[in-house]
C-alpha cells in the first residue's frame, strides 16, 4: 500500500509537477523545453516592443509618480490577504501575523490600500506565493519554463503563477461588478514597474547577444536567491572546473 | 604553572593560531571592499565625463580584482584550449567590456549608500555582504566574493540578489562566443570594439 502510494505521488510528480528532476551539473540550466521556450520568448518579446513598452511609457509619462505609486500600493494590498494565506499554509505564522497586520492598517489608515503607512510601522511588504508555497513543501523547481505573458518560470512556479491568479481570497469577498479592480490594479502595477526599470529591461532586450539566454540566467538565479538557501539548489559554482591560478598551465615565467 | 594550566594556555594559543588568518582575511577582505567602494563612489560621484568613468571603472577592476580568475570563470570551459596570450587578451578584454557595460548605468548609482554589513567564509575565501541602497528604493544585498593572491586580497565575483557577475556574464559570453562559431579572438575584437 505504502509502496503503491509512493508509486502514485512519483507518477503524479513526474505526470502533473514534472519537477522532480533534476540538472547532471551544477553550472548548467535545466531547460529540456528550450526550443518552445523560444518560441515563446520571441512572443514575449514581441509583446514587449508592440504593447508593453509603449503602454507603460505612455503610462509613465501621462499619469504622475504619486498616483503610480498609490496605483502600485493598492494592487499590492489586495494581494496581501494571498500572500497571508500562503504563509499559514507555509506554516509561517510570524509572516502571516505580519501581513495580517499590514493588511489591516493599509486598508484603513492607508484608505483602501492607495497608501503604504505600514511600511514606515515596521511592517514593509512581504510578498510569497503559491509558487514558494510548493517550494516549502518539497516541490523542486523543476524544468526551466517561459511563460507567455508572464515571463521567465519554472515548472514549479508556473503551477504557483497559475494558482496565484485564481486564488485570491478577497475576489470570493467583493461584488462580481467589482471582478475586475483587482486584475486592472496588477496590470497597470505591471506596466509602473515596466516604466521604472525601463533601462534594464531594454538592455535586457537590446543589448545582450541572446536574450533569451539572458533572462534564463537571470531569473533562476534571483528566483533560488528570493526562496533561501538558493532554493535548495547546488550553487552555480563557475570556477569549479578550473585550478587556483587561471594562468598557472601556460605561464612562461 | 601546573600541567593542566599549560594544556589550556597551550590549546588557546593553538586556537588562536588557527582563527588568527581566518580573521586577518576577513578583516583584509574588507579593507579591500570599503577601498574599492569607496573608489567607485568617489568616481561616481565625481562629475566626470562618461569616458573618464570608464577608464576609472578598469583602474578599479585591476587594483582590486583578480580579473584574471573571473576571466577563467567567465569563460567557462573554452579557457582550457586557449593559449596564454589569448587568457590575457580575454582578461583584458573583459575588463573594458565590464567597465563600459555596468559604467553605462552610472546615473542610478549616483548618491547610493553602500554599508559593509559583515563578512563569511567560503570555499574560495571570504564574502563581504554589503548592503547597498540607491535613491527611492529599498536597500538590496551586494557580496563580493573575495580571495587571496600571494597574501592580497581580490575580489573575484559580485553576486547582486544572488545573481553572479561572473554566472551571468559566462551566459552572455557563451552566447556571443557561439554566434561567433568559437573564435575566441573574434569575441575579444569584439569585446573591446563594442562602445
Amino acid at each position: 500500500m505504502t509502496l503503491r502510494l509512493t508509486k502514485v505521488l512519483i507518477v503524479l510528480c513526474a505526470g502533473v509537477l514534472g519537477a522532480c528532476t533534476t540538472p547532471d551539473t551544477p553550472v548548467e540550466v535545466f531547460d529540456p523545453y528550450e526550443k518552445t521556450n523560444r518560441k515563446v520568448h520571441n512572443f514575449n518579446v514581441g509583446l514587449d516592443r508592440a504593447l508593453l513598452r509603449p503602454t507603460s511609457t505612455a503610462y509613465g509619462v501621462v499619469v504622475p509618480r504619486p498616483v503610480r505609486t498609490g496605483v502600485s500600493n493598492f494592487a499590492n494590498n489586495i494581494d496581501t490577504p494571498r500572500f497571508m494565506l500562503n504563509d499559514l499554509a507555509q506554516g509561517n505564522i510570524v509572516d502571516a501575523g505580519h501581513n495580517f497586520m499590514r493588511f489591516l492598517v493599509n486598508t484603513t489608515l492607508g484608505v483602501g490600500g492607495i497608501f503604504d503607512p505600514a511600511t514606515s510601522f515596521g511592517l514593509e511588504t512581504r510578498r510569497t506565493g503559491f509558487g514558494e508555497t510548493l517550494h516549502v513543501w518539497g516541490t523542486e523547481e523543476g524544468a526551466y519554463i517561459e511563460l507567455p505573458v508572464f515571463g521567465p518560470s519554472n515548472e514549479r512556479d508556473a503551477i504557483g503563477t497559475v494558482v496565484d491568479f485564481i486564488s485570491n481570497p478577497l475576489s470570493a469577498t467583493i461584488d462580481a461588478s467589482d471582478d475586475w479592480i483587482p486584475p486592472t490594479a496588477n496590470v497597470m502595477d505591471r506596466l509602473g514597474d515596466r516604466y521604472d526599470f525601463a533601462d534594464t529591461i531594454d538592455s535586457l532586450f537590446d543589448d545582450s547577444e541572446d536574450s533569451y539566454i539572458s533572462a534564463r540566467i537571470l531569473y533562476i538565479q534571483n528566483r533560488r536567491f528570493e526562496l533561501g538557501g538558493n532554493g535548495g539548489n547546488a550553487e552555480f559554482d563557475p570556477f569549479a572546473e578550473f585550478d587556483d591560478d587561471p594562468f598557472a598551465e601556460f605561464d612562461e615565467e | 604553572m601546573d600541567r593542566r594550566q599549560f594544556i589550556a594556555l597551550t590549546g588557546a594559543g593553538a586556537l588562536a593560531f588557527a582563527a588568527g588568518p581566518v580573521a586577518a582575511q576577513a578583516a583584509q577582505a574588507e579593507q579591500l571592499v570599503t577601498a574599492a567602494v569607496n573608489d567607485i563612489t568617489r568616481s561616481i560621484n565625481s562629475g566626470k565625463s562618461a569616458a573618464a568613468l570608464y577608464n576609472d571603472f578598469e583602474t578599479i577592476f585591476e587594483r582590486y580584482g583578480d580579473v584574471g580568475y573571473s576571466a577563467q570563470g567567465v569563460m567557462g570551459r573554452p579557457w582550457r584550449e586557449m593559449s596564454n596570450q589569448q587568457r590575457r587578451a580575454f582578461a583584458d578584454a573583459l575588463k573594458v567590456y565590464l567597465s563600459r557595460k555596468y559604467g553605462r548605468r552610472f546615473r542610478e548609482f549616483q548618491g547610493a549608500e553602500i554599508n559593509v554589513m559583515n563578512t563569511r567564509e567560503i570555499r574560495r575565501g571570504t564574502e563581504v555582504v554589503t548592503s547597498v541602497k540607491l535613491r527611492g528604493s529599498a536597500p538590496f544585498e551586494v557580496l563580493f566574493r573575495v580571495r587571496d593572491v600571494n597574501g592580497q586580497p581580490r575580489f573575484y565575483d559580485l553576486v547582486i540578489e544572488g545573481i553572479s557577475l561572473v554566472v551571468t556574464e559566462r551566459a552572455e559570453i557563451g552566447a556571443k562566443l557561439d554566434a561567433r562559431r568559437g573564435d575566441v579572438d573574434a569575441l575579444i575584437a569584439d569585446l573591446r570594439a563594442a562602445a
